[in-house]
């Protein structure tokens, strides 16, 4: 076996312990819950009957070890149980409003990416400069606002002040800027700051010097040499941005009314629908577990020294 | 020094807050509602004509309070679960990691949702979920510590003159891992505002009439288009103490581990 299908074999297995962890653990959330589980399953309006079918479906009368396994058994299979709130089979509701909120984090990300690597490059490019300066407080404030705050003021100053943009909705393309630059915010400044502790580690090289030394434009020495080797760690906190940037929709999602499965989420803790959240957690959970394995995978791709590390 | 300086007026004006303003923060007034920002009135009223500056200062109480409890039982359970996880290794330790692996691949804000989601909306479950959020950025800092200091010859001569390990964990180990806790305390005690205020802002955190950063926030959405003042006082107050934590824990790093200035 080469390193490179060790590495990955590694990773899938830790992927997959990651995946009986959480499941385990979304499992055990409903079990510890003040009374009968067939109950807060069913939720507050079922009738005795249903929540005499759920407790039989749920297998409550068997030791816990064998409920687990036949959760995962049916979690693997894609059925997630049935909706308290709408009667729908959980899955079914989730994969309605699963494009809206990879659509709104893939071009977060896409946004996160793009800007904070720009940002990032500038600042160390033009280190101690004013606009190196700039960028840095920039990236500070980003960090530190609350996503949900900006989505509001976002809304007032372009949506209520200039009425140039949508303040909620998902129907025409323009609904889509103010979610999205909400929602990479954070994200381009943590890039940001990433790239420029990367480009300046990068440029005091001595391969940079001796670019430049060989009389390379300046142009050259910067994108094609010291971005190139900046990048690898940069590759991995943008991959790993999409966990925050999942956290991130739940909110940003509340504050546009956008369909996604953010606000199904909020939405269902109200109603106190359980298997929709289980469902939901559980969705989210699969989608950060394989993005990470895809960003680790990419790493050792990119950098070989990470599978012989 | 800046971060310093914006908490300390932060705290100091919500300690201070019967000085600064004399309305009680939950009294209704339906004869004032949505009053824009005046000289009675500096930050307005809301749509229950309860003064918005007697709900930032005694609201500011709350959120801090949170940030700070929740932060405190990442510590608690944290530290001694690291300590015990890098001290003896094997089994113990692969268990804590597993644990505290599983916890860390999930945003903190949807694992806090989740734990709402069984806990309950309200105050207390807050803090808990927000603090059980906190604990395994604790428990993999104090590991990592722990792992290189207790190779140190001092931790070598405690051990073979016949100190308890608990005592070599208490007396020689934790006392010289702590400046990394404290800058990661100072730092998490930022990302908990912003999720605790989050929970708020959601409807599931503190329930009114209590006033606190994040439900405010979420009061004040309802209100965007007509007096949009009312969110942006409680935000930008968020913003402030996150931003002072942020600065504060970087300094701390700084002075803390001179090889990181740059």
């Amino acid at each position: 076996m080469t390193s490179f299908t060790h590495y990955i074999v590694q990773r899938l297995l830790a992927a997959l312990i990651t995946l009986i962890g959480i499941s385990f653990i979304v499992f055990l959330l409903v079990r510890l819950l003040p009374g009968d589980p067939a109950r807060v399953i069913a939720g507050l309006l079922a009738s005795e009957d249903d929540v005499a079918r759920i407790r039989t479906w749920m297998g409550l009368d068997r030791p816990l070890p064998v409920q687990y396994a036949t959760f995962f058994g049916r979690m693997v299979r894609g059925d997630l149980g049935i909706s308290a709130r709408t009667k729908e089979p959980v899955l079914r509701e989730i994969m309605t409003r699963l494009p809206a909120t990879v659509k709104l984090a893939t071009i977060s990300m896409a946004i996160a990416g793009l800007l904070g690597v720009l940002g990032g490059v500038f600042a160390a490019y033009r280190r101690n400069s004013i606009l190196d300066f700039l960028i840095s407080v920039s990236t500070l404030f980003g960090i530190s606002m609350p996503v949900y705050w900006l989505g509001l003021m976002l809304i007032v100053l372009f949506a209520v002040r200039l009425h140039w943009l949508p303040a909620a909705g998902s129907e025409h393309p323009t609904s889509y800027i103010l979610p999205s630059f909400t929602l990479a915010a954070f994200s381009i400044a943590l890039v940001a700051r990433m790239t420029r502790s990367s480009m300046l580690e990068v440029l005091g090289d001595d391969y940079v010097r001796t670019a430049r030394a060989k009389g390379l434009r300046e142009s050259t020495v910067v994108l094609r040499h010291a971005l190139r080797n900046a990048l690898i760690p940069v590759v991995t906190v943008i991959g790993l941005q999409f966990g925050a940037l999942l956290g991130g929709a739940v909110l940003t999602e509340t504050v546009f009314g956008w369909p996604g499965m953010g606000q199904l989420l909020v939405d269902s803790i109200f109603a106190r629908d359980y298997p929709m959240v289980q469902g939901i957690v559980l969705v989210f959970a699969v989608m950060l577990i394989t993005v990470n394995l895809i960003v680790d995978i990419l790493y050792a791709y990119i950098d070989p020294r990470i599978r012989y590390g | 020094m800046l971060g310093l300086a914006i908490l300390l007026l932060l705290v100091l004006a919500c300690i201070a807050a019967p000085l600064l303003t004399p309305y009680n923060p939950e009294e209704m007034k339906l004869s004032d509602v949505l009053i824009p920002p005046n000289s009675a009135h500096p930050l307005g009223t809301d749509h229950l004509g309860r003064d918005m500056l007697a709900r930032l200062l005694y609201g500011g109480r709350l959120s801090l309070m949170i940030g700070f409890l929740a932060v405190g039982i990442g510590l608690l359970i944290g530290i001694p679960l690291g300590a015990v996880s890098g001290y003896y290794g094997g089994w113990v330790d692969m268990l804590i990691q597993r644990v505290a692996d599983i916890l860390l691949s999930f945003p903190s804000i949807l694992l806090a949702l989740s734990l709402v989601a069984v806990l309950g909306v309200g105050l207390r479950n807050v803090i808990i979920s927000v603090g059980i959020s906190t604990i395994p950025s604790f428990i993999r800092l104090v590991r990592g510590s722990v792992l290189s200091i207790r190779e140190e010859t001092y931790v070598e001569a405690a051990r073979s003159v016949g100190v308890r390990d608990w005592d070599i964990i208490r007396r020689h180990i934790l006392v010289n891992a702590m400046a990394p806790v404290i800058v990661q305390a100072t730092l998490s005690l930022g990302s908990t505002i912003l999720v605790a205020a989050g929970l708020g802002f959601l409807g599931l955190g503190v329930q009114p009439p209590t006033p606190e950063w994040g439900s405010m926030l979420g009061e004040g959405r309802q209100y965007i288009f007509s007096a949009s003042y009312i969110a942006t006082f409680p935000g930008l107050a968020i913003f402030l103490a996150v931003l002072g934590f942020n600065l504060l824990g970087d300094g701390l790093r700084d002075a803390l581990d001179p090889r990181l200035r740059k």
